[in-house]
């Protein structure tokens, strides 16, 4: 029988890669909005392991709110991304400062 | 048994293609990647006895999350290649981090399974006869999660809206509808009435 704490591992792991690829792919956006995704997944996936395993169907339900959170991000994300691209011609952000006042 | 078989297969590819999905050269790889973490993630909710929330991970992040990014990877023609500078340079720092917080997350987790939250851990009840997974959650939900599910419904729609405004663009030189302009046109402002004379024929001048 798999415990809790099984579930709860694979979730720090996906986590930290996500953070991970935060970190080596510093100019990519497309990879870093895909890395906070991963992110969001590991905290779903601590939600529903607790959620069973307390036998409280609370926990689903918030995960539910995280994956509509992390869609509307990953929708606007990209929309600021396309017009970015749009202004720009290329989409490296280690030195976008056009926003800048 | 079949459990654990099921369990230890859909973690490692969970993790695995997770990783992938960080280091893959072509980001069109990452994204196919990241379906594929998607997919075992589900699995491992069907594992826990979470099927509505297997099947709408397979819905929303599969079929709209992953399909945006394809879109938006595939019709942006961004040079890739520059983008991956700097991948080995921050390396050795992203794995001396990456690995520091791993291990703080499995200290964390061992001591809350032992000691905190998680020591009232039961076994799981996959599906109980008299209610399932997807009546929990709606009696649960429509009840004293009414207001934050309006929130939410709130919240993808100011999302829509901003995705829309963000990427709408007016080209000059297209010609667009004009609804107002259509539908308030009546017969006064539409036709001239011009006199000609019967029987003589017009000349196309005259109807200028």
């Amino acid at each position: 029988m798999i415990g809790l704490h099984a579930y709860l591992v694979v979730a720090a792991m996906l986590f930290t890669i996500g953070v991970f690829g935060i970190f080596v792919n510093r100019k990519n956006v497309i990879i870093i909005l895909m890395s906070i995704e991963l992110i969001l997944l590991a905290v779903n996936i601590n939600f529903v392991a607790f959620s069973t395993y307390l036998h409280d169907v609370q926990g689903q339900i918030m995960a539910m709110f995280v994956l509509t959170v992390a869609a509307a991000e990953a929708a606007v994300g990209l929309a600021i991304l396309v017009t970015f691209f749009r202004n720009r011609g290329d989409i490296a952000v280690d030195d976008a400062s056009v926003m800048k006042g | 048994m079949l459990q654990s078989i099921a369990f230890y297969l859909l973690a490692t590819v969970a993790v695995v293609s997770g990783l992938l999905v960080v280091t893959a050269k072509n980001p069109v790889h990452s994204v196919l990647f990241l379906i594929l973490a998607f997919f075992s993630s589900a699995g491992l909710f069907v594992l826990l006895g979470a099927e509505f929330l297997a099947m709408l991970l397979v819905v929303v992040y599969v079929g709209a999350v992953a399909v945006l990014f394809l879109f938006v990877v595939m019709m942006l023609d961004v040079d890739f290649v520059g983008l991956r500078e700097g991948f080995a340079r921050y390396m050795p720092i992203a794995i001396i981090v990456a690995t520091i917080l791993l291990i703080e997350m499995i200290i964390i987790t061992s001591a809350v399974v032992t000691g905190g939250a998680g020591a009232q851990a039961r076994d799981v009840v996959v599906a109980t006869p008299e209610t399932s997974n997807i009546e929990a959650i709606g009696r649960v939900l429509y009840t004293d999660y009414i207001y934050f599910f309006q929130a939410a419904g709130i919240v993808l729609l100011i999302a829509m809206i901003g995705a829309i405004v963000l990427t709408l663009r007016h080209k000059p030189g297209v010609r667009r509808q004009k609804v107002h302009d259509q539908v308030t046109r009546d017969a006064r402002t539409a036709i001239e009435i011009k006199g000609a004379v019967s029987g003589a024929g017009v000349s196309p001048e005259e109807l200028l």
